[in-house]
């Protein structure tokens, strides 16, 4: 109990004090989290609505596979990018390696299925609902995504807030491309795991709970953006 | 502009998951008027009219006077429950002119005007799925109309409607049929088929058991089964 007190006192006083290095890791964090979020739904989202209006051979199979890797450890796809972007890597010569660039692209491997396939149930949904009224109007294929995608945008939110609330509170593959490095690498989670380690847990829960308030306040101005819970919209 | 009718089909048939909807058909459909598609429930008069629309793919020869593609331009369908875009009245109107390219201002200029005409200008900013039962149809017939196509297929669209938002349905498809639309009626509401219907098609079991000019069929249908049909027994 504490621990929890002294917790919540040093994330009053970090947030009160403005205390620079909390600032710098934490708008660390927002940067690469909305950065892969960004790419994951700009990758995902058409995806997903793709896989709703499109028939062919191996669609069942494509889902599964994006069904398959939304459970895809962190930790492995970190491994991965690692192996990817280390000096002897088929991408070495990028020297992406240890740098919020190298955190980006592996989260962008762990959001972009998640999105693609809460995006595609989704799209599922609405295009059964749109399909014989879009057919019947000659919407091209393209035209289709696009109404879906538009139609269906409170959905899609869902969807782009799931993939933000997995990449923020992601450690393991950050911590491996990144390297959680002072000045350079280090976000609130990989933070949070550092300073765990060295026993320092009034400054881990501080920057715990201000994750966590990231966390709700992200989603909840998405949602007053969107107007999601508005009576009559839909 | 040439014409894309008529229509003619041999030996059309469509199945869907290995039953046997309709067919096969053979069958004219000549420009101008309206055509009532009538027959007992289950007889296949929705199947026909997705078949003719191209909502779903037949087996056989379907034939526009031209070519498929720009056939498909000239076409519109009202389905039995009419789907509402998740938009605005405004914006469910100017969809079909956004699709073929009309600049946005254009489209809701025409969006505004067919909603009046359509009795539709008080609900142009209401979200399409809160309308009712008959101002949803009014909204699905001006939509489907407002790229004036040559030919509408409007299956049973007075269904669940009362006899007021009837008479409306009804005055604006005669309307339509008036402006040189060719009208093709699914109906199981032989009032209406009556009074709208210039030739008949009777349907039975999935093929056509009798087509002729409305007025020769209701004073005197052919077939025993038409007969039958008309006294108001049950047909299988």
């Amino acid at each position: 109990m504490g621990d929890f007190l002294a917790g919540l006192a040093e994330a009053g006083r970090l947030v009160a004090t403005l205390d620079p290095d909390l600032v710098e890791i934490t708008l660390r964090s927002l940067r690469v989290t909305l950065t892969a979020v960004a790419i994951g739904c700009a990758l995902g989202l058409p995806l997903g609505a793709w896989l709703a209006v499109r028939r062919f051979r191996f669609r069942r199979a494509v889902i599964a596979a994006l069904n398959a890797l939304i459970g895809l450890p962190p930790v492995v796809v970190g491994l991965a990018v690692y192996l990817l972007l280390s000096r002897d890597g088929p991408l070495g010569v990028l020297g992406l390696l240890f740098t919020p660039t190298a955190m980006i692209v592996a989260q962008v491997v762990i959001v972009t299925p998640l999105v693609a396939s809460i995006a595609h149930q989704a799209m599922r949904d609405l295009w059964a609902d749109y399909h014989d009224l879009l057919i019947s109007l000659n919407a091209t294929r393209s035209q289709r995504v696009a109404t879906l995608l538009w139609d269906g945008r409170r959905a899609l939110l869902t969807a782009g807030l799931a993939g933000f609330g997995r990449a923020i509170g992601e450690v393991g593959a950050i911590m491996i491309v990144g390297g959680n490095i002072d000045g350079a690498t280090r976000v609130l989670t990989t933070a949070i795991a550092l300073e765990t380690g060295r026993g320092d847990f009034a400054l881990a829960l501080g920057l715990g709970l201000i994750l966590v308030a990231l966390s709700l306040v992200v989603s909840g101005t998405t949602h007053w953006i969107l107007r999601t819970e508005r009576a009559g919209r839909w | 502009m040439v014409s894309v009718l008529p229509l003619r089909l041999r030996g059309a048939t469509l199945h869907r998951r290995g039953a046997l909807r309709v067919g096969p058909v053979d069958l004219t459909l000549a420009a101008g008027g309206a055509t009532a598609v009538i027959g007992p429930n289950g007889a296949g008069k929705t199947s026909l009219l997705r078949m003719m629309h191209g909502l779903e793919r037949a087996a056989g020869t379907l034939e526009w006077a031209v070519p498929e593609p720009q056939a498909r331009l000239a076409q519109a369908h009202v389905a039995q429950r009419a789907t509402a875009l998740r938009r605005s009245v405004q914006a469910n109107l100017a969809y079909p002119l956004r699709l073929r390219g009309a600049p946005r201002a254009e489209a809701r200029r025409r969006a505004t005007a067919q909603a009046a005409r359509f009795g539709l200008a008080h609900l142009l900013d209401q979200p399409a799925p809160s309308l009712s039962g008959g101002e949803m149809q009014r909204l699905a017939l001006a939509r489907a109309l407002i790229l004036e196509p040559e030919i509408l297929f409007a299956d049973e669209p007075c269904a669940a409607l009362d006899g007021a938002a009837t008479r409306e349905v009804e005055a604006h498809l005669r309307e339509t049929v008036e402006g040189g639309t060719t009208l093709v009626l699914a109906t199981h509401d032989m009032g209406q088929a009556r009074r709208l219907a210039d030739r008949v098609v009777f349907l039975l079991r999935g093929r056509v058991h009798e087509a002729g000019p409305a007025a020769a069929f209701f004073a005197g249908p052919a077939t025993p089964e038409a007969r039958a049909f008309l006294r108001g027994d049950i047909v299988e």
